[in-house]
């Protein structure tokens, strides 16, 4: 039952060529070590690559829009799981409240790389 | 022996690829899941930076481009079993294989040599999510690997050519997971 | 895809014919890949671990009634053995009563055949959702068997009581607990996915959007649901795994990990949950209340809204679960504010209900006694839900009694009348038999009023500081006194004339598949699809396939003579 969705194709080994480019960039970029440019790189680069494979392999561009929506959906609950849950694990401190099993994690933590030459 | 059910389309989406549609959800938010945890705990902790800098960024960066390499040889997969040429379609998937082989060979050395280091599961929260994603999505590497070695067969003889398609929109999800966790584990320090 | 149809239409259906004539037992009954007989393998799959809750509900409720006595049937109660029996007591309702029976036993029966089709879209995958799903029924029941027995951390499973076997006592059982539910999982998931399609794309030709019952809705947006929730629970499954076996600290709190962070995953999925199980619920007592009240479904579009939006809705208030564990309290005022929103829609679907029984012919038969006990019940339970909801009041009564009846009385209607609605309304179509209307009503009265009887004294305990998961009150002082004591022994004794009423049930159920008065292919003279075909369905369902002319619920129609008018009726 193939051919129900003949399609012309795209350039396939173009797009490789873009996202294998694009990988590289994503690589030099945090060489760089500065934080906005290895956060543009390493993940924005993520994004435009996601965009690649989803719209010109996954066929995302030819097909029902629903597709896109379920996706989309989907993203979208994690978001919403984020939001709800970072307050009480991301953040370590608030008005009246102190996470201090973090806090201590975290204060061993560096206390220790400072004395370890490997870290850096 | 397909029931009519199976030939009907109301969306207008073949039933075969609209299912697929909705696995790809039910792995977003699985993945998401662990993922969004992940992230949670990286950005509230400074000292995974430092734990994040043992990564191995070669490793990760090839692999990375491997399973890009291996969307392109499905797709082209797709293509010719659109075209009716399941030889053709047999010839690319296993190619696809061979890329999802080439992943779990790069990881297995990456793992050895950090484990040697001494970098295991229970070194430290950082190291638990790194082995527990990558290794979760390890799995699902391994599974599409054995679903594409199935559906080549079939594609070989020109049976069931549709499902070339609908294991490739599988594996580039697979390669999507990849494309959000190489950056996530191994480049920001 | 043969859609050869053969000359031979009394028997088959659009499959080969030749092989099912002569259907091995092995064939016909556990490798089925018939929508039918894996609804039944579902169904009684779940009703055989009912009878193994409901006697761990009989032993934990002993417990409590006699403390430190011998149970019959059972023996001393030790404390380990209370947590394992509340804990799998829980456990089992929900996952392997609740769900397999309202959604997959449900829905695999019906989807087809309201949706005039003749199987599932992909029936081996069907199989292999049921097969999965039994081996997590297995795993489960093994984990009473292994040393240390049954897990006994709630059904909630907080770590660290559920990651550290030094706390739980039970170093396989919390493994194989946490297992079985994460492939029980697996299989919903499976099976999710088949449902959702087949009801996406394989109506029958005619039916539009609002032709489609409102049980089929109910059951597909509850699939969905469950699939967009269960993920992050099945990552954090995986998280306590490795931290109860592989010594990881994800939710260790000394070694940079985080127990709140469990709460979360679990809660996320855990409050979309119960709204999965409630749907189908509710869309069994829709198809009752039209049927036996010859009345049109008040608000076919105001109930599929109102179904999304409680379903979106649903996302939106899980930290109501965890106001007194430490969140931060501006997210508990949203939760509140969330979680009391939420009821709007959902009594208003109640208020729709009502409103489609109002001035209709209403025949009190057995499936409309459980639709209308479903409703009364359900309003109690959703009523007391706002006082949990509103987290000021919950930090006195969360962890009390309180919720524990508030719940119960939410998940009984929804597992039990729900499902006694439906076994009652479809029997006749599943065995070709009708069963017996005195009987059943005996059951209904004997099944209802002890109910009521062991949750209202509950409530009572519930205000009067009575925390839940304690196996013997006679430690705290305050709570030992003789009024409370007797309120226990009071919901005890009700709870065994239930468990022992159900007797009457099973005789009703398995004793009218042989002598019961035979069916006929619509003895409730109803509309939807279901009811075109023999009693049970053939192969293939329908012989022809059937096509849809309008909506399910056109009952009392003026222009009509007959109270009702099937959808596959041409006009003319």
């Amino acid at each position: 039952m193939s051919g129900e969705h003949a399609h012309a194709h795209p350039n396939y080994i173009k797009i490789w060529a873009i996202l294998v480019f694009l990988l590289l960039v994503s690589v030099a970029g945090p060489m760089l070590e500065h934080p906005i440019i290895t956060l543009i790189t390493a993940f924005g680069i993520a994004f435009v690559k996601a965009f690649l494979v989803a719209k010109h392999f996954m066929h995302l561009n030819i097909e029902k829009k629903l597709a896109t929506y379920l996706l989309c959906t989907a993203v979208a609950f994690m978001l919403l799981f984020f939001a709800g849950t970072a307050p009480d694990i991301m953040r370590h401190e608030g008005q009246n409240w102190e996470h201090q099993s973090a806090k201590h994690e975290t204060a061993r933590a560096l206390k220790a790389a400072e004395h370890d030459p490997a870290a850096h | 022996m397909k029931p009519i059910a199976t030939t009907r389309s109301v969306t207008g989406i073949p039933t075969g690829r609209l299912a697929i549609w909705w696995v790809i959800t039910s792995e977003i938010v699985i993945f998401g899941g662990l993922l969004a945890s992940y992230i949670m705990h990286r950005l509230g902790h400074e000292e995974w930076a430092g734990y994040a800098a043992h990564t191995n960024t070669l490793a990760g960066g090839t692999n990375t481009f491997v399973l890009l390499t291996s969307s392109l040889t499905i797709v082209l997969a797709h293509k010719a079993a659109e075209a009716g040429d399941g030889r053709k379609a047999f010839r690319f998937i296993w190619c696809t294989i061979f890329g999802g082989l080439t992943f779990l060979v790069i990881k297995s050395l990456e793992w050895t040599a950090e484990i040697k280091a001494g970098y295991t599961i229970t070194t430290n929260n950082f190291w638990s999510f790194y082995y527990t994603a990558a290794g979760l999505h390890g799995l699902h590497v391994i599974a599409g690997m054995i679903i594409m070695g199935i559906i080549s067969f079939q594609a070989r003889r020109n049976k069931e050519l549709q499902r070339v398609e609908l294991i490739g929109l599988y594996w580039h999800f697979v390669d999507l997971v990849w494309i959000f966790l190489f950056p996530l584990l191994y480049i920001a320090k | 895809m043969s859609n050869a149809s053969s000359p031979d239409s009394a028997h088959t259906g659009a499959h080969d014919e030749a092989h099912h004539h002569e259907e091995s037992f092995f064939h016909k009954y556990l490798w089925s890949t018939d929508h039918k007989m894996i609804a039944m393998q579902y169904l009684f799959t779940g009703m055989a671990m009912a009878l193994i809750g409901g006697f761990m509900a009989y032993a934990f409720r002993m417990q409590l009634a006699y403390p430190g006595e011998h149970v019959p049937g059972f023996g001393i109660v030790s404390p380990t053995e209370y947590n394992a029996l509340v804990t799998n007591h829980g456990t089992i309702m929900i996952f392997w009563v609740a769900m397999p029976v309202l959604i997959a036993a449900f829905g695999n029966y019906l989807i087809p055949l309201m949706l005039g089709c003749d199987d599932m879209v992909f029936p081996r995958i069907n199989r292999l959702s049921y097969q999965i799903f039994l081996i997590s029924a297995l795993i489960l029941i093994a984990s009473f068997f292994v040393p240390g027995g049954g897990f006994g951390g709630a059904w909630t499973a907080y770590p660290p009581l559920s990651s550290k076997a030094i706390y739980n006592l039970t170093p396989l059982g919390q493994t194989m607990w946490m297992v079985a539910v994460a492939v029980e999982f697996v299989a919903f998931l499976l099976g999710g996915i088949n449902f959702i399609t087949t009801a996406m794309n394989s109506r029958a030709p005619g039916m539009k959007m609002f032709d489609i019952p409102m049980v089929i809705w109910m059951i597909v947006i509850a699939s969905i649901l469950f699939l967009a929730s269960v993920g992050p629970l099945v990552a954090g499954a995986v998280m306590l795994i490795f931290d109860q076996t592989l010594g990881t600290a994800f939710f260790d709190p000394n070694r940079g990990g985080d127990p709140v962070l469990w709460q979360h995953l679990f809660w996320f999925f855990g409050h979309p949950e119960v709204y999965v199980v409630l749907l189908p619920a509710m869309g069994i007592v829709a198809e009752i209340i039209t049927v036996f009240a010859r009345k049109k479904l008040f608000g076919y579009k105001t109930v599929f809204y109102t179904t999304l939006a409680t379903g979106i809705l649903s996302f939106f208030v899980w930290a109501h679960h965890q106001f007194v564990s430490g969140i931060d309290p501006r997210m508990a005022n949203i939760f509140t504010v969330t979680t009391v929103l939420i009821s709007v829609p959902l009594a208003e679907m109640c208020f729709v209900y009502i409103a489609t029984l109002y001035g209709g012919a209403i025949r009190l038969t057995t499936p409309m006694l459980w639709a209308l006990a479903f409703l009364g019940e359900f309003l109690i339970g959703g009523v007391t839900g706002i006082f949990l909801g509103a987290s000021g009041a919950d930090i006195y009564l969360h962890d009390s009694y309180f919720v524990l009846a508030h719940f119960h009385y939410t998940f009984f209607p929804i597992a039990i009348i729900g499902v006694f609605a439906g076994l009652t309304m479809w029997y006749p179509k599943m065995f070709g038999r009708m069963m017996n209307e005195t009987w059943g009503k005996i059951h209904f009265w004997l099944t209802i009023i002890p109910f009521n009887l062991i949750f209202i004294p509950l409530f009572v305990l519930g205000m009067g500081g009575q925390h839940r998961r304690i196996y013997n009150y006679e430690h705290f002082p305050e709570l030992a006194g003789e009024s409370m004591q007797d309120l226990r022994i009071l919901a005890t004794a009700a709870l065994i004339v239930m468990l022992v009423s159900q007797a009457i049930f099973l005789f009703n159920f398995f004793g009218s598949m042989k002598a019961g008065k035979k069916a006929g292919r619509n003895p409730w003279r109803a509309n939807t699809l279901e009811w075109v075909t023999a009693s049970p369905p053939g192969h293939g369902n329908f012989h022809p396939m059937p096509e849809v002319y309008r909506g399910p619920y056109e009952y009392s129609h003026p222009d009509r003579e007959e109270d009702y008018w099937p959808q596959n009726e041409p006009p003319n």
